[in-house]
């Protein structure tokens, strides 16, 4: 009975997500993925993403610190964030690093570094939602989670 | 016992417990592929590195059904383990990554791929790669099959030993091609094995690409169906070559065409693209840049389409036609849609187009492969070689199908190497969207070598200018020289790969093949009813993703090579031997050719191709980039 509440708080959350453009249909198709043989994978993707891809974040900012920026070398790396990001589903930074990169092709090193810290941002924010969302899916209960229709 | 029981058990249900081997370095991407390809019920091994996979690879080759692999690794590029694996293992290899530029696309595929899929890969497209290995055991039986009822029951030893030597032999292989130029020296080291070539080690034919271009001709001469090693060999005339030799090149021919086909009759929307209402293109332009490349690579009727219709001349025209050249307006990325590649016969102003395309006129690589058109009546179905014409109404996708085509056979006509086959598929692709620009004063001659800027597959394409010019010289050589090339780019780039890389280092004798094989009539012709052939059975064949620009300079460049090159040297003529990636991309760049107006729109392909070029180099006339695939053993 109380997981009800924390149940419909978890899909408000969920839905409220995926209306602000956080997270796209991949997302769902990591919580198809997620069941009773692997009921914490939407959360263990989620969580080494954020661990693998920060060593990448990191990558570009010291790229970024060097002038001239080698812009094949930061394409390359924002290439596999992008990877990364639309494996999870990440809508808002893939759209960023999809930016991020056309900056890089065109050589606009302004573009790439303000376009760069709008990634962060996004980065940032939807780890903090994500963390508060696995959070309450942990409490609700492992169940039906993964199975809300969205 | 049990285990037994269960392994057998687990065949029986194939797909169910197939065995795949997944290669990501990305460890959130590899989690996500293992627990979706577990999904399936696929047997799952992973690894995050090449070299691991490799070894995992060799120990026991028939430890994997099938390989998936990241495009973009540190410890070794996805392109290269995908040869590797290809020519050592024989295995089905599944290429991934987040990128879908059509060029990237079209190099996997040119190097062998089953598949390319985008990232974030979804579960459907992976329930359904099993039949990459289904298809690939089948082609192999099949093909084997064919040329044992045709040939002796040598053949197959032959084969099977040069198959089962390509490892080795590659690399010796590469040592020869260093120091044999000529084809003939390559033959000598098979005049031993005539006598007994089932019980002994037969050294490993060269196959250069004079020889190969001889293959070629011969059998578009003979027709693709009633090609037998016997009569091919007859028609070759070369001393001291084989049955057996001919024979085993001739399978991996097949092969290679099959898998091309497979290739493209996987994108089913691509087959649309050929005769069928645009909207098909439109949505293989949706398939991120991978549907183009295989939409081009044709469905049978673009093939047919596209090759039958294509009559020398007409070819040309079509090409310039702006439905061709149209690609630009590609909602795709590439998806050439040979648009109506109807047959509805040549229409006659294509004539005028193709007039104007015609390589004699230098025109524009694709001009180039029309020369070949001329060969085009060949084509066993001239359906219509208005299609190229056609191709304009089409979604102006479609017109680089035909073009690629020929482009193809022109390719495959001058490009000794069979990878120059490849690549004219690959250069048909093209059409990345990135170039929207072509202006049509960089197509110089129509043609301009960029063909493909964006990235690596224009240098893949050698731009066929230089090949336009000598196409007109040699129209008559086209005759079916050129195409196989195409057609064997399949089975080529597998076993290019390794002798690839060698040869990068040693990029003159590869320039020297170019030249001579630019030289020389360009096969066009022969390429183009190669393709023709080739197209009837690989719709495949012409993947070309066109992105509107791309159609720009047929470069045709090893699409091995990806690497757009350093912009096409304007040497005019000169093969300025440019090593991407290793590959030495011959670059052939149409003189100073001059595109009629009608090209138009292929000029501007041609000039958005040549501009992208221009980032990395100036593409210019004459490039001859050659790959150092030109000696390929096939065998």
């Amino acid at each position: 009975m109380e997981r009800n509440p924390l149940r419909r708080q978890l899909q408000l959350m969920r839905k409220s997500l995926f209306d602000q453009g956080y997270l796209d249909e991949q997302f769902v198709q990591l919580e198809e993925l997620q069941d009773d043989t692997n009921p914490n994978f939407v959360e263990e993707v989620v969580t080494l993403y954020y661990r693998d891809s920060a060593r990448l974040v990191l990558n570009i900012e010291q790229a970024l610190e060097r002038k001239p920026y080698n812009f094949h070398k930061l394409d390359a790396y924002m290439h596999q964030f992008k990877g990364s990001s639309s494996s999870i589903g990440a809508k808002k930074v893939k759209a960023e690093s999809t930016l991020f990169r056309e900056y890089c092709k065109s050589g606009n090193g302004e573009g790439c570094m303000r376009c760069f810290q709008q990634l962060k941002k996004e980065y940032a924010t939807l780890r903090k939602k994500l963390e508060a969302y696995f959070q309450v899916a942990r409490q609700a209960g492992p169940m039906e989670t993964a199975c809300r229709p969205k | 016992m049990t285990v037994e029981r269960i392994v057998s058990e687990t065949k029986d249900q194939f797909p169910i417990g197939m065995r795949v081997l997944a290669v990501d370095d990305d460890p959130t991407c590899l989690l996500l592929l293992e627990t979706l390809l577990r999904r399936c019920q696929y047997h799952v091994t992973t690894t995050s590195q090449a070299i691991t996979a490799l070894k995992m690879l060799r120990e026991n080759k028939n430890k994997f059904d099938l390989v998936i692999s990241d495009v973009h690794m540190p410890d070794m590029d996805g392109f290269k383990l995908l040869e590797l694996v290809g020519l050592e293992m024989d295995l089905p290899v599944i290429m991934l990554s987040a990128n879908g530029d059509t060029k990237l696309v079209m190099k996997g595929i040119t190097h062998g791929a089953c598949d390319y899929l985008l990232k974030p890969v979804r579960i459907e497209e992976l329930k359904n790669i099993w039949q990459h290995v289904v298809r690939r055991k089948k082609f192999d039986r099949k093909v084997r099959n064919n040329s044992d009822s045709q040939d002796k029951p040598h053949a197959d030893s032959g084969e099977a030993a040069g198959i089962g030597k390509a490892d080795n032999s590659a690399k010796i292989n590469k040592k020869r091609k260093d120091q044999n130029e000529d084809e003939d020296e390559d033959l000598d080291e098979n005049g031993q094995d005539n006598d007994d070539p089932s019980a002994q080690k037969k050294p490993r034919v060269v196959w250069s690409v004079e020889l190969h271009r001889k293959f070629v001709a011969a059998v578009n001469q003979l027709g693709i169906e009633k090609a037998v090693p016997k009569k091919i060999l007859e028609l070759m005339n070369v001393e001291k070559l084989t049955r057996e030799n001919v024979a085993s090149h001739l399978q991996k021919f097949r092969l290679y065409l099959k898998r091309i086909s497979c290739v493209a009759n996987q994108q089913a929307n691509m087959a649309a693209a050929v005769g069928t209402a645009d909207s098909s293109y439109l949505r293989m332009g949706s398939l991120n840049g991978l549907g183009n490349f295989h939409a081009l690579a044709g469905t049978d009727q673009l093939h047919n389409a596209a090759f039958r219709s294509f009559p020398p001349s007409r070819v040309l025209g079509r090409l310039n036609t702006p439905a061709g050249l149209g690609i630009r307006g590609l909602p795709s990325p590439g998806t050439i849609q040979l648009g109506h590649v109807q047959n509805s016969g040549h229409s006659s102003n294509d004539q005028s187009k193709l007039q104007s395309f015609i390589p004699g006129n230098h025109n524009t690589n694709i001009l180039q492969g029309m020369p070949m058109s001329l060969d085009l009546d060949q084509l066993q179905n001239n359906k219509g070689v208005s299609h190229i014409g056609e191709l304009p109404t089409a979604n102006r996708t479609a017109v680089f199908p035909v073009s690629g085509s020929l482009i193809d056979s022109r390719i495959a006509g001058f490009s000794n190497n069979p990878l120059l086959g490849v690549t004219s598929n690959s250069l048909m692709l093209e059409g990345s969207s990135q170039q929207a620009n072509l202006h049509a004063s960089n197509l110089r001659d129509g043609v301009s070598a960029a063909g493909f800027q964006n990235g690596n597959t224009l240098s893949n394409f050698a731009s066929i200018d230089p090949v336009s010019s000598q196409l007109r010289d040699s129209k008559a050589d086209l005759q079916g020289q050129a195409a196989p090339i195409n057609c064997n780019a399949g089975p080529m780039i597998r076993s290019v790969p390794q002798e690839w890389s060698a040869p990068r280092k040693d990029a003159p004798y590869q320039s020297h093949l170019m030249s001579s094989s630019v030289n020389s009539s360009i096969p066009v012709n022969g390429a183009m009813v190669q393709l023709d052939q080739c197209l009837d059975r690989n719709n495949s064949i012409f993947h070309r993703t066109m992105d509107s620009d791309s159609i720009g300079p047929l470069n045709f460049v090893d699409p091995l090579s990806i690497k757009h090159s350093e912009g096409l040297n304007s040497a005019a003529m000169e093969p300025p031997v440019i090593e991407k990636e290793g590959y030495l991309m011959y670059q052939l760049r149409p003189h100073g050719n001059h595109i009629p107006d009608n090209i138009g729109s292929l000029e501007d392909l041609a000039s958005a191709m040549m501009k992208q070029d221009q980032d990395k180099g100036k593409p210019t006339a004459g490039n001859f980039r050659h790959n150092s695939y030109s000696h390929r053993t096939c065998i």
